[in-house]
């Protein structure tokens, strides 16, 4: 398995796509997602439970991830990015839609072809201190994805495999033995990193890798995690809600917003002309290291995010939005070029005056 | 805290130097953890020595009765009673004195603390083993699983203990019931008392198991692949050995008191094999006259459970060292 590099744009795929036409390597997305929906339930009862709503945490996802890109998934607290993640892992079931990876829809998989499917998918957790079982070593923790699934069972293999892994994410492999706790909250994340990195993944998902981490230490796993996707030609997802982190990293950046897709495009379109009142305060938000820059109007948001149990009807950002019109609250808008490179869901995008006044700097 | 001293070191965290700092510093597992500080505390040494003589004695006990020169704990001898039929006191050939059969006290205490090991230690383990599989199983899948499970603890904790041991004690204490298949002893008492106990640990364990299956690494697991066993066996079940232990280790003196009891009332371990219940039962009626017959057992089940329960709070402190002390 391991020898088999991932050639982000080469070698035929091992399963061909049973629901889509195949599709030649090099144009088929890795992932696609389509009207991907998951509601948890919200039951009142403790024996004789009714269902009284449901919290619409992911509603209607659609979006393709191209082989040996970096996709960024931002938006605010809560609206459902997380949620994304675990749906395309296949750590949570889908309400309704579909994932697909490599053309093959892993929605309903089960047992053996599950397994061999989560060979090719990993993720990177966002608590590093959660996602590190206490009570194991480093080095069965890193070894555990062999142990799974049965490889590198030859005495003094495995160590050498997961040793050569902590060398490559920057740990003494020395440290084989050692408990979780005795490590920092970086070296923690390098740990994680190693252990996605086992099974040598088509795909890494990263769910907020750096915001439990000291500032001063984000940029080195942010850097460990850029490293390893050159080196393994991963395809990475990568989510966040630091706008600047994700410019750093993402060549395509999706924003969320309560559950739904507003605004998606290339890192540089979006950054430069954000289309979405939505996208634009976020990026209006983000702070300046500039000292003579004195801030234009700062288009900060009022009120809090309305309750993903209770989203409001039509665009769902029509009650915080600077420019909503009462057509807003009536038509749901759909995700539509709007003449500036990204796909953006409003009725009245920004235009170029407007998205100077609120400061954002395509420059900066 | 359980950070222990390792995170301590100066030069630790971050940066790249990690690389060279800390080859000095060895590793310390959390057993080893553990053990240092079990070492400090005194009165948890003491109670685990005691513990590990009363075992040794237990299991070596027709050794030590030969080396003090005693009688077997059945050997009746009417020539130790006097003319009233009343028993001897202490002397130098029986140290605890005789009961009113003229056996040896110091050897039926010995042997009876055989019976009370074996009660607490297999009756415990038993619960133990049926408690971490149910509570487990319970709050691993939640659910239907979890709403099952748990009324069957309601409805195990609900059934009187003491009333249904009375009540196989009466019914079948002459010839047995179900052909013979019942019989009051040892087998008996292990059953009702882990029928009695296990719902305990269960519980405990669902609360556990519940919070520890949404922690991460329960979900990284599961995105590399593991089976639903595995996840349980190997990163759950772990995360569970120090609460189930001290859980254990203070659940042991419980169960022995427990079989006292039972056998004081008749129903666990009968005449002539000795225990300390029933020994202490048939000291009452004479405790004016033979008072020795009583009080050895009353202080060998006193310092046994007393020892089980302070080994358990050294333990406790030990293993979960953010508890209060």
């Amino acid at each position: 398995m391991s020898a088999q590099a991932p050639d982000p744009f080469g070698g035929a795929p091992e399963r061909l796509a049973t629901t889509a036409p195949p599709v030649p390597d090099a144009v088929q997305p890795l992932v696609q997602v389509r009207d991907l929906v998951k509601h948890f339930p919200i039951t009142r009862g403790i024996i004789f439970q009714r269902k009284i709503g449901a919290v619409r945490a992911v509603d209607g996802v659609s979006f393709d991830v191209r082989r040996g890109e970096t996709l960024g998934i931002v938006g605010e607290t809560g609206c459902g990015k997380s949620t994304t993640a675990k749906l395309i892992m296949r750590l949570q079931k889908p309400t309704s839609g579909q994932v697909r990876f490599e053309g093959q829809d892993i929605t309903d998989l089960r047992g053996a072809d599950m397994k061999a499917i989560r060979r090719e998918m990993q993720m990177i957790f966002q608590d590093p201190y959660s996602s590190l079982n206490p009570r194991k070593t480093v080095g069965s923790i890193i070894g555990e994805p062999y142990a799974i699934h049965g490889l590198k069972r030859e005495k003094g293999e495995r160590k050498r495999a997961v040793q050569e892994l902590m060398e490559t994410v920057g740990l003494n492999p020395e440290h084989y033995n050692r408990y979780p706790h005795e490590f920092s909250g970086g070296q923690r994340q390098r740990i994680g990193v190693a252990r996605a990195l086992a099974l040598r993944p088509k795909l890494l998902i990263a769910d907020e890798p750096v915001s439990a981490l000291d500032v001063s230490i984000q940029a080195q796993v942010l850097n460990l995690l850029r490293d390893m996707q050159r080196r393994f030609g991963l395809t990475l997802i990568f989510i966040a809600h630091d706008l600047s982190v994700v410019r750093h990293m993402c060549d395509r950046v999706a924003v969320m917003y309560l559950g739904k897709i507003v605004e998606t495009g290339s890192g540089d379109d979006l950054y430069a002309f954000p289309r979405h009142p939505y996208t634009g305060a976020l990026l209006s938000a983000v702070p300046v290291a500039d000292p003579s820059h004195h801030g234009s109007e700062r288009r900060l948001l009022s009120g809090d995010v309305p309750s993903p149990a209770n989203p409001p009807k039509a665009c769902r950002f029509h009650t915080r939005c600077p420019k909503a019109q009462e057509l807003c609250s009536r038509q749901q808008p759909q995700l539509e070029d709007k003449g500036s490179g990204t796909l953006t869901a409003c009725h009245f995008p920004l235009s170029r005056e407007e998205v100077a006044a609120i400061g954002v700097r395509s420059a900066g | 805290m359980s950070v222990g001293a390792a995170e301590l070191v100066p030069g630790a965290p971050g940066g790249l130097e990690f690389l060279e700092s800390r080859a000095e510093v060895a590793a310390r597992s959390p057993l080893q953890l553990f053990w240092r500080r079990f070492r400090q505390d005194r009165v948890a040494k003491v109670s685990l020595a005691v513990i590990l003589l009363l075992i040794v004695i237990a299991l070596a006990a027709p050794l030590v009765i030969k080396i003090f020169g005693l009688p077997g704990p059945n050997v009746e001898n009417p020539n130790l009673t006097d003319q009233f039929g009343s028993p001897l006191g202490p002397s130098s050939a029986h140290p605890f004195g005789v009961d009113s059969l003229g056996q040896d006290v110091m050897s039926r205490t010995i042997y009876g603390g055989r019976v009370a090991l074996e009660v607490g230690i297999i009756g415990t383990g038993i619960a133990t083993v049926i408690g971490v599989l149910v509570g487990t199983l319970a709050g691993f899948y939640r659910g239907w699983v979890d709403t099952l499970l748990s009324r069957l603890i309601d409805v195990v904790l609900s059934i009187p203990i003491l009333l249904l041991g009375l009540g196989i004690g009466a019914a079948c204490a002459v010839r047995g019931c179900i052909k013979g298949a019942i019989q009051p002893g040892l087998g008996v008492i292990i059953f009702l008392i882990s029928l009695a106990t296990w719902p305990y640990t269960a519980r405990i364990v669902r609360g556990l198991v519940l919070s520890l299956r949404e922690r991460e690494f329960v979900e990284a697991s599961r995105g590399l692949g593991a089976s639903d066993a595995r996840i349980m066996l190997r990163e759950i079940l772990p995360n569970l050995a120090a609460p189930i232990i001290v859980y254990a280790s203070l659940q042991i003196p419980t169960n022995i008191l427990l079989e006292a009891g039972l056998s004081f009332l008749g129903v666990g371990i009968r005449p002539p094999t000795a225990s300390w219940g029933n020994m202490i039962a048939q000291a009452t009626p004479i405790f004016n006259t033979a008072w020795w017959w009583m009080v050895f057992p009353g202080i060998a089940l006193l310092i046994t459970v007393l020892a089980f329960n302070l080994l358990g709070d050294g333990l406790r402190d030990a293993l979960n060292p953010r508890s209060a002390r």
